[in-house]
């Protein structure tokens, strides 16, 4: 199945509000899908016996720019049955974004939303674990966003070269 | 059983050493390194390879790394030290026996490497933590490197006395070899 008739059945099912197709210039397209339904569209993509995107090949953050205010979730799913695959894109605030988990659905989704969390900062409601996964426990920020400031010191230690 | 009350000089010749006690300690503790099994990254690959058959560093004493920092006396940081690994690094040095010694291999152990930078979470240089001995420069340094740095490491612990710290007479054995006036 082809982007484009994921994209049907996706308005067909949730409606066409938010739910709108981006990336004509990119060589992937993508779906853009409003932060509140992505657990509710993830299980019709996993459920759906002619869907049924069984692996979720990748999920990750995007900090595009510093004078935005908006920050993006990817998620790459793939069907192992089907062979045909769609990008899911959503956009969270960067003050205090949140999401639900996709745990339940895909088990991989634990240790990627922790990623997230740990360097970006978005808070996965659910999580059965939701701790850092990379730095450690007591660090301050999450380094990959634009607005990022290192500290000039880390438990006594001196951190810029 | 030999009567020692008339011993004549030919039997000291043959029998008997005269050394320092600083001379004897240098000798037993740069012959016999014994490595902790610390790698951090890549540079801890070339390490195994530096102490596997074909470069062999037991030719040189330091051949066998033991798996706990209390019965090693030799820690080579090979690889690169991340912020969290720092605070681990600092408590395996403080648990090995003295004396103790420290090499930093590599790039990243030494100055943060290619993550000078932007490595938010890498630590720029292993001696903001723990005193380094020597230093082997490479990404990742060759065998042979690994081993001038034990070779180099060695020359430094035979310049050591009990009066005090290394670094001294090996300075001042360097500056002589720059200026032989």
């Amino acid at each position: 199945m082809t982007t484009n008739e994921i994209l049907k059945r996706l308005q067909s099912e949730f409606g066409d509000d938010g739910i709108v197709l981006d990336g004509a210039e990119t060589l992937d397209q993508f779906v853009i899908v409003p932060s509140t339904e992505v657990v509710p569209i993830c299980e019709f993509l996993y459920h759906e016996p002619d869907l049924f995107f069984d692996s979720l090949s990748c999920l990750s953050g995007v900090d595009h720019s510093s004078d935005s205010d908006s920050m993006e979730v990817v998620y790459h799913l793939r069907s192992m049955v089907h062979i045909h695959q769609v990008i899911i894109k959503t956009i969270v605030p960067k003050e205090s974004p949140r999401l639900f988990t996709v745990e339940h659905l895909w088990k991989a989704a634990n240790w990627h939303e922790r990623e997230i969390y740990d360097l970006y900062g978005v808070v996965f409601d659910n999580h059965s674990d939701l701790r850092r996964i990379l730095l450690p426990d007591d660090w301050q920020g999450h380094p990959m966003r634009k607005d990022y400031q290192e500290p000039d010191m880390y438990r006594g230690i001196k951190v810029p070269y | 059983m030999k009567d020692i009350s008339n011993l004549s000089n030919e039997d000291f010749d043959k029998n008997l050493i005269v050394t320092s006690i600083d001379a004897v300690a240098n000798w037993a503790r740069s012959s016999a390194l014994w490595p902790m099994t610390f790698g951090l990254a890549c540079c801890a690959i070339e390490f195994m390879a530096t102490a596997a058959s074909n470069y062999d560093l037991d030719r040189f004493g330091a051949g066998v790394p033991r798996a706990t920092p209390r019965q090693s006396d030799l820690i080579i940081i090979s690889g690169t030290v991340t912020m969290k690994m720092a605070t681990r690094v600092i408590r395996l040095y403080e648990q090995m026996a003295e004396p103790k010694y420290v090499i930093s291999m590599g790039s990243c152990a030494t100055s943060g490497g290619p993550y000078w930078q932007h490595g938010y979470h890498v630590l720029k240089g292993v001696d903001r933590v723990i005193p380094v001995d020597v230093y082997v420069p490479g990404c990742p340094p060759r065998p042979e490197a690994v081993i001038e740095g034990l070779l180099k490491l060695q020359e430094k612990i035979r310049l050591q006395t009990t009066e005090g710290p290394p670094t001294i007479p090996f300075l001042r054995k360097l500056l002589r070899k720059k200026n032989p006036a």
